[in-house]
């Protein structure tokens, strides 16, 4: 065994991001860490890297313990790593990235031509032929990505752990990335590979394992691996403990209100189609990485889509920018909640106005008293929990934020209100308030998207569910269809159902 | 050096040729500029500017910026003259114990940046007003430099055909720029002073000693104004705590105008020259003329780095546009 980790903990106040922990890595094989959010994967890979120092447990590489403290001694022991982004300096040349640290010299002085042979040599055997004079910058991320692993290989040369190097990369350069990972796996390195493309996991991992809250769940290989149970593991359920769930009542048919056509944005998410109707739930559902946020981001103009049209009933809408989505009265309450949804110094009241007042613009602003009221209104109505409406918002719990987040919503009135993990971090009795909420904008005529990872909460809201997978959507469930079950087989459908859709998918380099 | 068009590499290009054009309109009106003894006073005028924008450029390579430059160079000025005037000690001695001050200062400053991350302005703000205060409290008067050695130092010079002299000053400057396109480029400490101005949290993970280089930059830039305050101690034979007020600015000038990108980790130690040299080109033009008041420096250096600030933002917009269509 290359590296064994038995009972890794990581705790940081009030979680426990790791609890005992398991994981192998043999020499010569590629090997999937995965998991959703909250799963450990990323604390995992820091504690291997230095970037953190674990609790308890053992590391063990080549049958002798470490504890690296840093990147830097973490790479002297032979773990590398290429992260998705920031692994090198654009502003440097290709040269420059690769023998930083290790330039070779004479009398102190950095010897540009054998820095410049040696450079070259490097990815020649990678079949990478650039100018290595030139700026990083100038290249394609795919080739910044293998230079990356050029560089780490050659420092560490062990262990190369790869978080997520594709999520920026079209199919073609997957395939030049996959191909240099397979050239060092017959090399004899062993590789941990991070990615939330489960086809590119069966495509190259040749065992799997999965963390779920901070607990290992299994180790399995990639050949005998169902792709259904491998969700589950996933998602943490299985399908016997599925629950009935009362669908909301189904009032037949409802106009489109809204109506999104080959929405997309290259390298973001495929173009979709979608339409909602006034008074719908519509639930996207999906792994970590599937495209929901994204759709929703491209719904609401924060990354505006570049190809199709949103209409309504009166015509085409401009949503290429949050400004002008709020202005076809959209709402949006994010994912990231601390850093995207409240503005955590200001006050409750501040918080809730906040949207109004934008609307409004700053030459008239909202009276006063008129502020404190409609901050008292919301307070009450949604059962806000604080001591009074001048409160920091940033000393609520995350249940009450999420309400004020809604609040600063409801108080614009929108028609559609896109939910991006509206549950997320909040105990179970705000879970159920928020899930009550929904209910009562519903029947108020408001039209909603929601995004949730817990496929219960999506099936208890959802008139109908829309599955993605790898940033496309996949399939739609109506009514009585809306399954645990469903929902799962429709994200673990092997994509060889589908290869003939996506003919450039396959392509070998 | 490699002759590949880098798009980087534009700035010191447009520099270079900004430079000779100002020059050739200079030439074609007043033949006389294109003398030995113009090019001579050139060196000679703006030697010590020269010299604090050495540092100055790796600072700004570095991502961080050094306001107290100026105040050091009057705080050198005054120092030796006071030192001069009041021990028996020789010059050389109190130019070692001055470099080893300012270097020590810089070092300082440099090592609050890093430990208690506080931002570069914010730091280097303050050494200005402790360097000024400090020159303050050792004379508030002008106090003049009168020793053999200094008359020295002030006749050394080499006299170049056309009768130009190439004074000792000017010719330090010129060393000086030297060891900076070394330091800047062909080291590993200049590499790091690259890595850093290119993102400090990647820069981390290659393996930049961060608090090491930062301490060392802001060091060599201490290093560098003390070296520009005994070439102007020399230059007007006095101390002054007056003097060079303003002067870390127009020094930030010069290297955003010798194609240094101000946000750091692009640049070239050789540009910074001739930002220089552009803007003594100017004063010279401005005394040749006779008529013009010597504000029109000013007016000139705003309208260029506001052309150079354009021209970066520009190259750095399309460099993203070409990743775009790359990918």
């Amino acid at each position: 065994m290359l590296l064994s980790i038995r009972s890794l903990t990581k705790t940081f106040p009030g979680t426990r991001a790791l609890d005992d922990v398991s994981f192998d890595l043999r020499a010569g094989e590629v090997h999937a860490l995965l998991g959703e959010n909250g799963a450990g994967k990323s604390t995992l890979i820091k504690c291997l890297t230095g970037a953190y120092q674990r609790d308890g447990g053992t590391v063990v590489l080549e049958g002798a313990e470490i504890a690296p403290r840093s990147t830097v001694e973490a790479q002297d022991l032979g773990i590398g790593t290429v992260y998705q982004e920031v692994n090198l300096l654009p502003n440097l040349t290709v040269a420059q990235n690769l023998m930083f640290g290790r330039e070779p010299r004479r009398f102190g002085m950095i010897n540009a031509r054998a820095m410049r042979v040696q450079a070259q040599a490097m990815l020649a055997q990678y079949g990478l032929d650039v100018n290595v004079d030139r700026d990083l910058g100038s290249y394609s991320v795919a080739i910044q990505q293998i230079i990356a692993i050029a560089r780490a290989v050659a420092l560490s040369g062990k262990v190369l752990i790869l978080d997520e190097p594709t999520a920026s990369l079209d199919a073609r350069e997957v395939q030049m990335v996959f191909d240099v990972v397979r050239g060092l796996r017959a090399k004899g390195l062993g590789i941990v590979f991070v990615s939330h493309f489960l086809d590119q996991v069966f495509d190259l991992t040749d065992r799997i394992t999965v963390l779920r809250n901070g607990r290992y769940i299994t180790t399995e290989d990639t050949a005998t691996l169902d792709r259904v149970r491998l969700i589950e593991h996933m998602l943490g359920r299985t399908l016997q403990d599925e629950v009935l769930h009362n669908p909301p009542p189904d009032r037949g048919p409802r106009p489109a209100m809204l109506k999104f056509e080959g929405f997309g944005r290259r390298g973001v998410i495929e173009p979709f189609n979608l339409e909602i109707g006034a008074g719908e739930v519509v639930g996207l559902a999906g792994l970590l990485g599937s495209g929901r946020t994204e759709s929703a981001e491209a719904m609401f103009g924060i990354r505006p889509a570049q190809s199709g049209s949103a209409q309504d009933q009166n015509g085409a809408l401009d949503l290429s920018s949050p400004g002008k989505a709020i202005a076809q009265r959209f709402g949006f309450a994010p994912e990231d909640r601390k850093t995207d949804g409240i503005v955590a110094d200001l006050s409750i009241r501040e918080n809730i106005i906040l949207g109004l007042q934008a609307r409004l613009g700053w030459a008239r602003p909202i009276p006063r008293a008129e502020q404190n009221r409609i901050a008292d209104d919301y307070i009450r109505r949604l059962d806000i929990r604080t001591s009074g409406r001048e409160k920091r918002i940033g000393d609520l719990s995350g249940g009450n934020q999420q309400k004020v987040v809604l609040a600063r919503w409801l108080a614009m009135n929108p028609r559609f209100l896109i939910l991006d993990e509206p549950t997320r971090g909040i105990d179970v009795g705000a879970h159920a308030e928020i899930l009550h909420l929904i209910h009562e904008l519903v029947e108020q005529g408001m039209s909603l998207l929601v995004i949730s990872s817990e496929l219960d909460e999506l099936i208890a809201v959802s008139n109908r569910v829309i599955v993605l997978r790898d940033r496309r959507h996949i399939a739609e469930l109506k009514g009585q269809d809306i399954t645990g079950e469903a929902i799962m087989r429709a994200i673990a459908a092997s994509d060889t159902t589908e290869q003939s859709d996506i003919p450039n998918q396959k392509v070998t380099g | 050096m490699n002759i590949s068009l880098n798009t980087r590499a534009l700035p010191l290009y447009v520099t270079i040729g900004i430079f000779l054009v100002a020059y050739l309109i200079c030439w074609l009106q007043f033949p006389n500029m294109l003398s030995t003894r113009v090019i001579g006073n050139l060196l000679t005028d703006n030697a010590y500017l020269g010299i604090v924008a050495v540092g100055m450029t790796l600072v700004i390579l570095s991502g961080g910026i050094d306001l107290s430059v100026g105040s050091v160079i009057a705080f050198s000025g005054v120092f030796i003259a006071v030192m001069l005037r009041d021990t028996g000690l020789h010059p050389l001695l109190v130019f070692g114990i001055l470099l080893i001050l300012t270097t020590g200062f810089g070092a300082l400053m440099g090592w609050l940046i890093h430990w208690l991350v506080m931002p570069a302005f914010i730091v280097t703000l303050a050494g200005m007003f402790l360097a000024r205060g400090g020159a303050y409290l050792l004379s508030i008067d002008s106090v003049p430099i009168q020793h053999e050695f200094y008359k020295t130092l002030q006749s050394a010079y080499w006299l170049m055909p056309g009768k130009g002299r190439l004074t000792l000053i000017g010719v330090l400057m010129l060393a000086v720029f030297l060891v900076g396109i070394i330091v800047a480029h062909k080291t590993r400490f200049g590499t790091s002073v690259f890595a850093l101005g290119g993102g400090e949290a990647t820069a981390r993970l290659m393996g930049v000693r961060q608090g090491r280089t930062t301490v060392l930059v802001y060091a060599f830039s201490g290093l560098m104004a003390g070296l520009s305050g005994i070439v102007f101690s020399v230059y007007t034979g006095s101390g002054y705590s007056l003097a060079t007020v303003g002067t870390e600015l127009t020094a930030i000038a010069c290297v955003v105008i010798g194609g240094t990108l101000l946000t750091g980790g692009a640049g070239y130690m050789f540009g910074t020259l001739v930002g220089v040299l552009t803007m003594g080109l100017i004063q010279t033009y401005i005394v040749f003329d006779g008529s013009l008041s010597s504000w029109w420096t000013k007016i000139v250096i705003g309208f260029l780095l506001l052309a150079f600030i354009l021209l970066q933002k520009g190259l750095v917009k399309l460099s993203q546009k070409g990743m775009v269509t790359k990918v």
